[in-house]
């Protein structure tokens, strides 16, 4: 049997033979935790793909799909890989424009998609996608109506309904399963597209099983762990983690009711495995901040108190280092009071291993709920290498570095200082575009994963320090390291964003956007009123805290030998959010430099040339793709004095 | 259409007066089964009269009201409820201390049929009947995606949100015809879009009859399937929404009259 396991289906068939009538599925619906079995699973997945075939898709044809993460819809994934199609999944807040370039380019037939707003975004750009044939729908509210000779009830297609020749199907179905191997194509992933446009990144069952593997040999996950898989579909972390992980230990996955709910959800499962962005923790901690603000004086006392405690042994404790009597007994003692309450309402208290990666996170973050007594890590990982490069191993927790590599993966650091790396999970190639396949991955497989970085001596770990084309010089001949800078600045819970230019300049400057939930709290408490993000942003007490967290950064910088010239001089706070609709982030909210410095170029040039408020208009574009403007007068405050005294010490 | 067995309700030659003040002078319509039917009219023009004539709340002096066939007596406000009626109001008006959840579960209040000793006691069926109960409740939260305010406080909802439940609570009554009183006032574009957008579906996926009065013409005129127009008190337009935005007196009145 165990030879076999060379698909995500084959495992799952494989699960339910072991785990048969213990949860494999949960999804909260109704208000209430549904639950769905290992063997129902691959019953349900084995009929999805009878009637998959039935619909006419054939072995390597692409089928999207697109919603938020639901069971059906991971099932329709090893649906799609059990009868030898690639599943596509791609990112459900598109606008629609958005997916005519992956839909297109990898000449989907069909799309399982989630609800009504998805069928509508693919109608409205059907004349661009000729290959879509089929739309089948899981949600038909709203559907009803439809006149649409291709649109089918995900529920109509897994209970067969209408077919008659099932058992020349499953013949079938037999046919095409005995087909797959370890080089078999596996899923096709679309990259966020920092820099250009997005990439397809083919993944073979090979990558997705074998770094599944190391993940779960890592840190000893088994079956009795569970997930909750909120992060979107198409990014590579929710299928390693809800598939490639989840499959293979045989956890049980869960889905949140609705976004808006998840953190309820959460508390409700209380997942054994987690994974979040550092922005997911930082918001956690920042709405902590807040409720204690509001506590009684008592509560706050007694939270600052243990607090002080546990950032003082919590994390020995943790990592089983030596930790005095008196200091275990308080610490049990805070245990009793604030950490086990935080971490329940937090839904962290199961959480045997948790993972944080896509940026840097706050040390200060990091260590808050590590002193907890939470398992929180740290990884390094790229949609090109199946996620798992380098991971922290337990009681190994540098806050600065990544971590070592999992088994299996090789690392060097190139002449030019890039991270290169050589591993079972690095995909087979990038889809339809060999010339980029060629300058990422060389002949003997080593990836380059576009990083600067290098191995801490000390710790034998991986330390990364920017994207190693963002890094460049000022004009006086000193580095700029801007993601350094903007992590800096991020940490603090008020920014929610910064872009720091300066690559060939005489000094840096920044954009910043700040955090609505954390300023717009601290507005209320200081009876700041504002009508709109707009106002508030360009508030002259919202210029004072930032510039107050600039100095900050400014003379921490100042300290760097390399990076004293990186300082801010001068800022200007953005009058919109940068969103993903607009593309100057990607989905999974990473700035995308070149696309912001044009956009924004009136803006960057005023930074510049010492004006003191500049008129702009900005295009905006709405949820369901429409377009409109904002305009706006941005103030630019000069941090000069500052910036002179930091630059003398 | 077959018209007549297709109305849902009928009404001939309504006048209403408060003292003096004629509210409504000698307005008919009909509202047919499975329509979208709008009321519009600038301020005062008599709209939340009608409404109110309509859900049996005002006796009018003159004129008669049929429903479902029948003609309408007058009627004790759950008598009302009773009848498969169920409406929302112009100045939201839910228990603001009470959850969204169980805001909208009084909603069914008119499906529950144990004795309150029976439920005090959480015997001979209450159970059963409040899990009933429970489950329609939630498929209305999951229909209006309310499922992140199920366990709020209302008072403490924005607007748009409140609206949306007091929604949530007429539908839990599962009615046949749906009352709804300036659903989109106050709200921006994208919420107004939100309640269309639920307004649309309630008529599609459950069949049931919408009456609403409006103020926005765009809404109206995008998703209703018969207008009436209100002036004063008069009816002064009646049709499709093409028709209603073509007639004359209707562009006066409402619409303004252009200068030139």
């Amino acid at each position: 049997m165990t030879e076999n396991l060379n698909t995500l289906p084959a495992i799952l068939e494989r699960n339910s033979i072991k785990f048969g009538e213990k949860p494999a599925f949960r999804e909260k619906e109704f208000g209430i935790w549904q639950s769905w079995n290992w063997r129902e699973v691959h019953e349900h997945v084995n009929n999805m793909s009878l009637g998959l075939i039935n619909l006419g898709i054939k072995e390597g044809e692409h089928i999207c799909i697109i919603g938020r993460n639901r069971p059906h819809l991971y099932w329709s994934i090893i649906a799609a890989q059990n009868v030898g199609a690639i599943p596509t999944p791609l990112y459900q807040d598109s606008v629609a424009q958005e997916m005519i370039f992956p839909i297109s380019h990898c000449s989907a037939k069909m799309a399982i998609v989630e609800n009504q707003e998805q069928v509508d975004k693919l109608l409205e750009i059907k004349k661009d996608i000729t290959s879509l044939k089929n739309i089948i729908y899981l949600d038909p509210r709203g559907l009803r109506n439809y006149k649409n000779n291709n649109l089918y009830s995900l529920n109509d297609v897994f209970t067969l309904k209408n077919i008659e020749n099932v058992s020349k199907l499953q013949t079938e179905l037999k046919n095409r399963q005995s087909k797959q191997n370890l080089d078999t194509k596996s899923i096709l992933l679309y990259t966020s597209g920092t820099t250009g446009r997005s990439k397809g990144v083919v993944l073979s069952n090979r990558n997705v099983i074998e770094s599944g593997k190391a993940g779960i040999v890592f840190d000893n996950i088994n079956s009795d762990f569970s997930l909750i898989c909120y992060l979107p579909m198409a990014w590579v972390g929710d299928f390693a983690f809800s598939m490639g992980l989840g499959l293979q230990s045989g956890m049980c996955i869960c889905c949140p009711e609705s976004s808006e709910t998840l953190h309820d959800d959460m508390r409700e499962i209380g997942p054994s495995y987690f994974f979040g962005p550092p922005r997911f923790f930082e918001s956690l901690l920042t709405s902590v901040n807040l409720k204690i603000d509001d506590a009684s004086s008592v509560k706050r006392k007694l939270f600052d108190y243990f607090m002080s405690i546990a950032k003082e042994n919590g994390e020995k404790i943790l990592e089983n280092k030596s930790v005095g009597l008196v200091n275990r007994i308080k610490y049990f003692f805070g245990e009793l009071f604030i950490y086990g309450p935080l971490k329940n309402r937090m839904g962290l208290t199961k959480t045997k291993v948790g993972y944080t990666a896509g940026e840097a996170i706050g040390p200060e973050i990091f260590q808050f709920f590590r002193s907890l007594g939470i398992n929180l890590k740290q990884l390094y990982g790229q949609t090109e290498a199946c996620v798992f490069v380098t991971c922290q191993p337990d009681r190994q927790v540098h806050p600065e570095t990544v971590g070592v590599p999992v088994s299996g993966v090789e690392l060097k650091i190139s002449k030019t200082g890039e991270v290169l790396y050589r591993s079972p999970g690095s995909f087979v190639e990038y889809f339809k575009d060999p010339a980029n396949t060629k300058k990422t991955k060389d002949k003997e497989g080593w990836v380059s994963t576009g990083d600067a970085g290098f191995i801490d001596q000390e710790t034998g770990h991986l330390k990364i320090i920017d994207r190693a084309k963002d890094v460049g010089k000022l004009k006086q001949g000193s580095l700029f390291a801007p993601k350094y800078v903007e992590n800096k600045l991020k940490f603090y819970p008020n920014i929610l964003e910064a872009v720091l230019f300066g690559s060939g300049k005489e000094y840096c400057v920044a954009m910043i956007n700040i955090d609505l939930t954390a300023v717009g709290n601290w507005a209320e408490k200081n009876n700041i009123s504002y009508a709109s993000y707009q106002e508030l942003a360009g508030h002259p007490e919202v210029y004072k805290m930032v510039a107050e967290h600039i100095r900050e950064v400014n003379s921490s910088l100042s300290k760097d030998q390399n990076l004293s010239n990186c300082q801010i001089r001068r800022f200007l706070v953005l009058h919109k959010e940068l969103d993903p609709d607009d593309g100057e982030i990607t989905r999974t909210r990473k700035v995308r430099r070149n696309l912001v410095s044009d956009k924004y170029s009136d803006l960057i040039k005023a930074l510049y040339d010492g004006s003191k408020e500049i008129y702009t208009e900005t295009e905006v574009t709405y949820e369901d793709g429409r377009k409109g403007k904002i305009s706006a007068s941005v103030k630019i405050q000069e941090l000069k004095e500052t910036f002179e005294k930091a630059e003398v010490a | 259409m077959n018209q007549n067995s297709d109305k849902m309700m009928d009404i001939k030659n309504i006048v209403l007066r408060f003292g003096g003040v004629v509210a409504i002078q000698n307005i008919s319509f009909d509202i047919f089964k499975g329509e979208i039917r709008a009321i519009i009219g600038p301020n005062g023009a008599g709209k939340s009269s009608m409404l109110n004539v309509i859900n049996g709340f005002y006796h009018p002096q003159e004129g008669e009201v049929w429903f479902r066939g029948q003609k309408r007596k007058s009627m004790k406000p759950y008598q009302i409820a009773h009848q498969g009626i169920a409406r929302t109001f112009q100045n939201i008006a839910l228990f603001k201390g009470m959850t969204a959840l169980d805001n909208i579960m009084t909603g069914r209040f008119t499906h529950m049929k144990k004795s309150i000793f029976s439920q005090m006691i959480w015997e001979g069926g209450a159970s059963k009947e409040e899990y009933e109960n429970r489950e329609v409740v939630e498929k209305v939260i999951d229909f209006l995606e309310i499922q992140h305010i199920r366990k709020t406080p209302v008072g403490a909802l924005p607007y748009g949100l409140q609206k949306r439940v007091e929604l949530g609570r007429a539908l839990a009554a599962e009615p046949e015809l749906l009352l709804l009183d300036e659903p989109m006032a106050g709200m921006n574009v994208e919420e107004k879009e939100d309640m269309s957008r639920y307004i649309l579906d309630v008529n599609n996926e459950f069949g049931t009859t919408v009456a609403l009065i409006e103020h926005d013409m765009g809404v109206v005129m995008d998703i209703s399937d018969r207008v009436v127009v209100m002036d004063y008190g008069k009816k002064i337009g009646d049709g499709t929404p093409d028709e209603v935005r073509n007639n004359q007196s209707v562009i006066d009145a409402y619409l303004g009259v252009s200068e030139h």
